[in-house]
């Protein structure tokens, strides 16, 4: 009994120095001079229960071990039903939810707000299985994910304020360019380990929002790039009159409103569920497409990198090219989404580019499951919605997510909603001797 | 002629005395680079973390009427350095000893992971706004003046340049010739054995974080005390430069990364003098590429050699 006494002492004692510290004490600058200022007693009562509890844990840790144990999620592929008629099901309900996805707005349990956030996380969604390819498939973390996303939307927006591009002209450009960006970053990173590559993602997303920031006579530096235009439907606008030169005019090239050419009533509304009808379209496209790719050559590839790079090599993969591929993939669908995006707000400034957003996006990737993509939507949307229903936890929301993380790779690295790969099983009745 | 050249000296006294400290937070990156093989993103943090101790040690005794200026500066260095040492073990304890032996990934994400809980810790416990503090240390030595252009040494920039020394100094003999330190290079080289010739290498790779958070502590506070700023956000860049310090003087090598951070703080000075203060940044990210791209084990590192 003597033996757990002393780490247990000094278990406490840490969290005593760590938590009354940062906690217990708080700097105040007042006029010129800095001032200390005590918390409020709750607070030290905290301190001294948290120092408790963990004196009292590390004290009693061996019997305790065996009582709390984290529970296991069940996994999701053993709920879901197996074999043909399984794929039946499987196949209406996917064909359920899309169904559902579209007509949703449509019906009485949707409000403009709810469309809007539904967009929103819909964007969430197509950033989080951009990543995925590059670190759930690849296994490759990048840490400046953003930066692909800023180049996206910063297409569009420049396009369109100096070429006036239109967006469905702008769309593919932007992939293409984030693309590029992409190919140009990881061709000389890629050839080195997995750490660097975090780390010079981390620097290059950094090089990016400072370009956008200074670079004031061509992006707006802070001030960002406001009015850019929002997409039309084969010519029709959303908006309520037209803006037109005087010369298209003439030319009778004019877009016409929406509301005007359908003879109804204008209403805003309208933008908003287009807005989030494209979305739709775009995530089930970057679905589509990410479906297909993982059951190709590439995509297999990319996950047996993950796993075993010098068995990869040995079998003739070039591990460069392979990472290089996801990578620049991985970047095309970032571009995607900053130009919808952008083409959304309607207002794009260096502030939404920031390393936060890089970390949300994983934190989409590290909870929904590393390469699963029913995870990751599942986990945008909780981690979309979730602050916005409890404002009053806003300020906690990072801090959530740091903890998240490090609390997901511990107990669950696989994710809520784990992967389940196409596999062969020998059938029960002829089990190898 | 005589101008240009005393603002260069200028330029290069205030890249070293940034660039010592870069190499002070790069040590903590190289050793535990070194032994468990991993990038601790959570070490800038703790360099703010240190920052802030700091600054609450020094407004306490201020506000005890303590006026003895080394007694402030010790009692600030050992309280922050304390401090900071435990966040470091903690840190280790918590969110990477049980992904030892994880894939790779698993533990730059949970490191990740803490960097971002540590800054929001901060950030709402202490605010997020820049907390100031008059400075305690003030004059220098001027040591030229042209017409326009005074070239100084100021106090705080030679205690940086002393205690740095003096730090490193420590460190180095401690490396090399304690009991602890030979345990550290033994881990280094190969883990496995270590453990098998009945060292607790746990304990070793606790040291070393606990080395490295206090190493990042006596940064904190110089720079700290230099500045006279902090904010929660100050350990995400520093930790970003240090690290590409550690890489440019070769990750696992501790003289590199001493090496490494005054190449960068020199670097550094002058983008900003010559060049323009807002890229400043952008030229030490592009010389990290560049690094990686031609050198990537760096200035004193050793070429790594992949085992099967």
């Amino acid at each position: 009994m003597n033996r757990p006494l002393y780490p247990a002492i000094f278990a406490a004692i840490v969290t005593l120095v760590l938590t009354s510290m940062m906690l217990g004490i708080q700097l105040k600058t007042e006029g010129i001079n800095l001032t200390l200022h005590s918390a409020s007693e709750f607070t030290w009562y905290g301190i001294a229960g948290s120092t408790l509890a963990v004196f009292l844990f590390q004290l009693f840790r061996e019997q305790l071990t065996g009582l709390v144990t984290l529970p296991e999620l069940p996994s999701v592929a053993s709920l879901l039903p197996e074999g043909k008629k399984g794929d039946r099901i499987k196949q209406l309900g996917i064909a359920f939810v899309i169904a559902a996805a579209l007509i949703w707005p449509f019906t009485e349990f949707s409000n403009r707000g709810a469309v809007d956030l539904a967009t929103l996380a819909l964007i969430y969604i197509m950033l989080g299985l951009g990543l995925n390819i590059v670190v759930g498939l690849a296994g490759l973390l990048d840490l400046g994910y953003v930066a692909f996303y800023a180049v996206g939307a910063y297409t569009y927006a420049l396009l369109s304020l100096y070429y006036d591009v239109s967006f469905w002209v702008a769309l593919p450009l932007c992939g293409l360019l984030a693309a590029t960006f992409g190919f140009l970053l990881g061709f000389p990173v890629l050839r080195l380990r997995g750490d660097y590559l975090a780390i010079v993602t981390l620097g290059f997303g950094e090089i990016i929002r400072i370009l956008l920031l200074n670079w004031t006579n061509v992006t707006g530096g802070p001030n960002g790039i406001s009015r850019i235009p929002k997409p039309d439907l084969f010519g029709l606008e959303f908006t309520k009159r037209v803006r037109c030169s005087a010369e298209d005019k003439l030319a009778d090239a004019c877009n016409v409103p929406f509301h005007e050419y359908f003879g109804i009533a204008y209403d805003p509304s309208y933008k908003v569920i287009f807005l989030y009808l494209l979305a739709v379209i775009l995530v089930l496209i970057t679905i589509y497409v990410i479906n297909r790719l993982t059951r190709m050559p590439i995509g297999r590839a990319w996950e047996a990198l993950r796993e075993d790079e010098i068995a990869c090599r040995s079998l003739g993969l070039n591990p460069t090219i392979v990472k290089l591929t996801a990578f620049t993939i991985g970047a095309t669908f970032a571009g995607f989404a900053g130009c919808f995006f952008a083409a959304r707000q309607g207002f794009i400034s260096p502030e939404s580019f920031v390393f936060i957003e890089s970390a949300i996006i994983l934190s989409i990737v590290v909870l929904g499951g590393m390469g699963s993509q029913l995870g990751i939507i599942l986990a945008a949307i909780i981690l979309t919605v979730l602050p916005e229903l409890a404002r009053e936890f806003q300020e906690y929301r990072m801090l959530m997510f740091g903890l998240l993380m490090v609390f997901m790779m511990i107990w669950r690295p696989q994710g809520l909603v784990p992967k389940s790969r196409p596999h062969l099983e020998l059938a029960s009745g002829d089990k190898p001797q | 002629m005589l101008e240009a050249l005393l603002y260069f000296v200028q330029q290069l006294l205030n890249g070293l005395t940034i660039g010592s400290t870069y190499a002070l937070i790069a040590i903590g990156y190289t050793m535990v680079y070194g032994i468990v093989g991993m990038i601790n993103f959570a070490h800038g943090e703790v360099y703010m973390i240190g920052t802030y101790v700091a600054f609450i040690v020094i407004a306490g005794l201020t506000t005890l009427g303590v006026d003895s200026l080394p007694l402030i500066f010790l009692a600030a260095l050992l309280i922050s350095m304390m401090v900071a040492a435990s966040y470091g073990f903690t840190i280790e304890r918590v969110a990477y000893r049980p992904l030892r032996g994880a894939p790779r990934l698993l533990a730059l994400i949970s490191a990740i992971g803490m960097s971002i809980f540590l800054q929001n810790f901060v950030r709402l416990a202490q605010g997020s706004r820049d907390i100031a503090m008059p400075s305690l240390i003030t004059g220098g030595w001027t040591f030229g003046s042209v017409d326009t252009f005074e070239a100084s040494l100021s106090y705080m920039q030679v205690i940086i340049f002393v205690v740095t020394l003096v730090t490193m100094g420590a460190l180095t003999l401690f490396i090399s010739k304690s009991k602890w330190g030979r345990a550290c290079r033994s881990c280094s080289q190969d883990l496995g054995m270590t453990n098998l010739l009945g060292i607790n290498t746990n304990n070793i790779i606790a040291l070393t974080f606990v080395v490295g958070a206090a190493l990042a502590a006596v940064a904190g506070v110089l720079l700290g005390m230099y500045y006279g700023v902090v904010n929660p956000y100050i350990g995400f860049i520093a930790g970003l430069k240090a690290f590409t310090a550690a890489v440019l003087g070769g990750i696992g090598s501790i003289p590199g990364a001493m090496l490494g951070g005054l190449l960068l703080g020199t670097t550094e000075a002058m983008t900003s003098a010559y060049f323009s203060s807002e890229y400043k940044d952008v030229v030490s990210f592009g010389l990290l590429i560049l690094v990686l791209l031609f050198r990537p084990s760096g200035l004193l590192g050793k070429p790594e050699v992949e085992k099967i």
